[in-house]
C-alpha cells in the first residue's frame, strides 16, 4: 500500500513522466534527496485528456523514445526508491487485463495507482483489481464535484485523495479555490487529501499546503527537463519547495 | 408535413442506453471527474427536452425552415439499371451546409441556449462538423470556438475560411497527430475551463454519455424520414439493405434508427485505413469504451483515409454492440475505391457525393457486382454530404 509519511510536514509528491530520458530514473533519485515524500510517475499515453501542453510534450517525447509500460517498470524494479512510488496513466493502457496490470505494478514495487479519465462510477472493476494486487486506487476531486459525490469518492478512495485544483488541465494556473475543495475533503476522511494542477511557485505550493496535506508538483517540473535541466539542477529546485512548505514563510520567493 | 406515426424500436435494439449510457458492454461515461457535473448535466437536460413537445417542435421547424429537411429520397435510376440492384439515395448532400452533420447541431445548439450557455466549443476533422457549429452559432446567436488539427487545417482550407466568414474562432491544435482525434482531446480538455457558459457540441455518436445517444437520437430524422419514404416508394415498404458511412458513426446511427426494427441488413461502411471493428481492440478513448486503432501496447494509432472525415481511430460505442449483437455488419473499402465511385455517381446520376459518403456507395458497387446483392434487391443508401469541400482532393487524384 502506498501509505503515506505521517512526517507532521506537508507531503511533497513530484511527478515525471516515465521514460522521458534515458537517465530519467536519476531525477527520482534526486527527488527522494530532496524531500520528496512520493512519487508520481506517468506511464506516457498518446492521448493525454487531462494532461496541459507540458506534460502532452513530455508524454510524446517519452513514446518517441519508444518506451513503454513494460520497459518503464523494469526500470523502476531495478531501483530501490525508498519512497512511496505512485503511477498514473489513461484507463485505456489499464483496462485490458486491470489484474495483470496491478500485479505488474505491485512487482515493480508501485503501490499506487491514479487513473484521471476513470471516475469513480466506473472505477469498480479496477478498483477489485487494484486491491487484490495490494495496489492503492486513488481517486480524483475537483472543483465541481458535488458534495454527496465528494463523499462517495473519498469514501471509495485508497491512499490518499487527489484534489484537483482548479477548472483545467495540468500546468494550468494555480486557483486558490482548490483550497476550499481540500479544506472540505478533509472533513470527509482520514485520509490524507494532496491538492495538484498548476503548483509552479513556492507561493502556490504553500498555499496549497495550508488548506491540504500537500502538493503534487508535475508540469513545473517536467518543464525544466524539456528544457534540459539536469537531475542534480531539478534536486535543487525540489529542495526549494522543500524548504518553502516547511519553513511556510511569508518570505517565500516564487 | 403530415405525420405518420412511426413503429418504436424493439425495446434493446437503439433504445435508451440508460443511466451508465451502456449498449452492451460498450459505450460509458470515462472522463475526468471535472468533466462529470456537466456530462450529467447534459443528460438531465437532453431526457428533459427531448420529452418536452415544445422542444421538438422548435428543433423540426429549425430543421425545415433552416436545414431544409425534409431530404429527398433519390431513386438513382442509371446506377441501378447497372448494376442490377434498386439504388435508393437518402440525400443528406442537399442539408443545409452540404451534410447531415446539421441535424446533430441545430439539435444541440437548441439545447445548449436552453440550458443558458452562450458559447459552443468543437472538434472538426473535415471541417463539415465545424461549418454547422459555426452555421448554428450564427442562426441562434451563440459565440463559437472549433478546434482542428493543423494537418487537417491544411489540407481543409475552403472549410476554415467558411467557418471564419460565419463568425467562428478556429484554433489550430498542434499536438499529437494534429487531427481529428487531437482536436477532440483539445476540445475536451477546454470545455474543462468553461463548463459553466459553454456546451460542448460533439459531432459524432461518440464521447461520453448522453453524447452518443443524444447525436443518435439527433440523427434519427434521416432514418424516420427514409422509413416513411420507402414506405411509399417502394411495394415492399422497407429496403433489402440499408447502407451508410462510418466516420465517428452518426449518419449511419441516424439512419439505422430508422429500421432497427425491421428485417433489413444494416451495413456500415468503414475506410480501411480507420476501419476500428475490421481491425481495432476493444478500448477507451474520449470518454467511450469501443473498438478503437491501437498498438499491441495501448497507444491509439493514426487513421488514414482519403476522406478526413473518416480519420478516426475509433467508432461509437452503439456500433460496437450493434456488431457484437449481429443486428448490423461492418465492412472496409479501401482509398483506390473511392475516386472511381464519385465519378461513377456522378455520371449516372447527377451527383457528387462527399469522399466520405462514397464509402457507402463504393461498397454497394463492389457488392452488386460481385453478386453478394441479390438481382433487384432495394438497397438504401445514405448519400451523407455532397462533394464541393473535396474538389481539390480530387483534382490531385484526377
Ligand atoms: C459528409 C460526411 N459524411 C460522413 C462523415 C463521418 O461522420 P459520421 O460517421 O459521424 O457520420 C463526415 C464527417 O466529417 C462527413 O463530413
Amino acid at each position: 500500500m502506498t501509505t503515506l509519511p505521517r512526517t507532521g510536514r506537508p507531503l511533497l509528491a513530484p511527478y515525471i513522466t516515465g521514460g522521458i530520458r534515458p537517465d530519467w530514473t536519476e531525477y527520482l533519485h534526486e527527488y527522494v534527496r530532496n524531500g520528496a515524500d512520493a512519487i508520481e510517475i506517468g506511464l506516457p499515453f498518446s492521448d493525454p485528456i487531462l494532461d496541459g501542453p507540458t506534460i502532452q510534450e513530455a508524454s510524446d517525447t517519452a513514446l518517441r523514445r519508444g518506451v513503454t509500460v513494460r520497459s518503464i517498470l523494469d526500470e523502476v524494479a531495478a531501483i530501490d526508491a525508498g519512497v512511496p512510488l505512485i503511477a498514473m496513466t489513461y484507463y485505456n493502457l489499464v483496462h485490458r487485463d486491470a489484474a495483470a496490470f496491478c500485479r505488474d505494478l505491485a512487482a515493480a514495487g508501485i503501490h499506487g495507482l491514479i487513473v484521471p479519465d476513470l471516475p469513480v462510477d466506473e472505477s469498480a472493476p479496477l478498483a477489485a483489481a487494484a486491491a487484490s494486487a495490494e495496489v492503492d486506487l486513488t481517486l480524483l476531486v475537483a472543483p465541481t464535484t458535488p458534495a454527496a459525490r465528494l463523499a462517495e469518492i473519498a469514501a471509495a478512495s485508497r491512499g490518499f485523495v487527489y484534489a484537483v485544483s482548479t477548472m483545467g488541465t495540468t500546468g494550468s494556473s494555480f486557483a486558490a479555490s482548490g483550497g476550499r475543495l481540500a479544506t472540505e475533503v478533509r472533513e470527509l476522511t482520514a485520509l490524507p487529501v494532496l491538492l495538484a494542477f498548476g503548483i509552479a511557485t513556492h507561493a502556490d505550493a504553500v498555499t496549497a499546503a495550508r488548506s491540504a496535506d500537500g502538493v503534487v508538483i508535475g508540469a513545473a517540473l517536467m518543464r525544466r527537463i524539456l528544457d534540459g535541466c539536469s537531475p542534480a539542477e531539478l534536486g535543487a529546485v525540489l529542495a526549494g519547495f522543500r524548504k518553502a512548505l516547511d519553513e511556510d514563510g511569508s518570505d517565500c520567493v516564487p | 408535413m403530415t405525420e405518420i406515426a412511426l413503429p418504436r424500436p424493439a425495446a434493446g435494439v437503439m433504445s435508451d442506453p440508460g443511466a451508465l449510457g451502456r449498449f452492451g458492454e460498450y459505450g460509458g461515461r470515462y472522463v475526468p471527474e471535472s468533466l462529470i457535473p456537466a456530462c450529467a448535466a447534459l443528460e438531465e437536460a437532453f431526457r428533459d427536452a427531448w420529452s418536452d413537445p415544445r422542444f421538438r417542435r422548435d428543433l423540426d421547424r429549425l430543421l425545415a425552415v433552416h436545414a431544409g429537411r425534409p431530404t429527398a429520397l433519390t431513386p438513382a435510376w442509371r446506377l441501378s439499371a447497372d448494376l442490377g440492384v434498386n439504388v435508393l439515395l437518402k440525400r443528406e448532400d442537399l442539408a443545409h451546409t452540404g451534410s447531415h452533420k446539421i441535424n446533430n447541431v441545430l439539435g444541440q445548439a437548441l439545447l445548449a441556449k436552453r440550458m443558458g450557455k452562450t458559447r459552443l466549443l468543437a472538434e472538426t476533422g473535415a471541417g463539415q462538423h465545424g461549418v454547422a457549429t459555426a452555421t448554428a452559432g450564427a442562426l441562434l446567436g451563440l459565440d463559437v470556438t472549433v478546434y482542428m488539427g493543423e494537418v487537417d487545417i491544411e489540407r481543409q482550407a475552403l472549410n476554415v475560411f467558411r467557418m471564419k466568414m460565419l463568425g467562428a474562432e478556429v484554433v489550430p491544435v498542434t499536438s499529437g497527430t494534429r487531427t481529428l482525434k487531437d482536436s477532440t482531446s483539445e476540445a475536451l480538455r477546454q470545455w474543462v475551463t468553461c463548463v459553466d457558459e459553454a456546451h460542448y457540441c460533439l459531432g459524432s455518436v461518440m464521447g461520453p454519455h448522453p453524447y452518443p445517444w443524444m447525436v443518435r437520437e439527433f440523427q434519427r430524422v434521416i432514418g424516420d424520414e427514409a422509413r416513411r419514404q420507402c414506405a411509399a416508394e417502394l411495394s415492399t415498404g422497407i429496403p433489402d439493405y440499408v447502407v451508410a458511412c462510418i466516420g465517428g458513426g452518426s449518419n449511419a446511427a441516424g439512419t439505422f434508427a430508422g429500421f432497427a426494427d425491421t428485417g433489413a441488413q444494416l451495413v456500415g461502411v468503414e475506410a480501411e485505413g480507420g476501419a476500428a471493428v475490421a481491425f481495432g481492440q476493444v478500448g477507451v478513448l474520449h470518454g467511450f469504451r469501443s473498438y478503437l486503432l491501437q498498438d499491441e501496447n495501448g497507444q491509439v494509432s493514426e487513421a488514414h483515409s482519403i476522406a478526413a472525415g473518416l480519420d478516426y481511430p475509433g467508432i461509437g460505442p452503439e456500433h460496437a454492440h450493434l456488431r457484437d449483437s449481429g443486428r448490423a455488419r461492418y465492412v472496409t473499402v479501401s482509398d483506390e475505391e473511392i475516386v472511381p465511385a464519385v465519378r461513377r455517381l456522378a455520371r449516372t446520376e447527377g451527383i457528387l457525393p462527399a469522399l466520405e459518403s462514397a464509402h457507402a456507395i463504393a461498397w454497394v458497387i463492389r457488392a452488386a457486382e460481385s453478386g453478394e446483392l441479390p438481382p433487384w434487391s432495394t438497397v438504401l443508401v445514405t448519400l451523407s454530404g455532397r462533394g464541393d469541400k473535396d474538389m481539390a482532393t480530387l483534382m490531385a487524384a484526377s
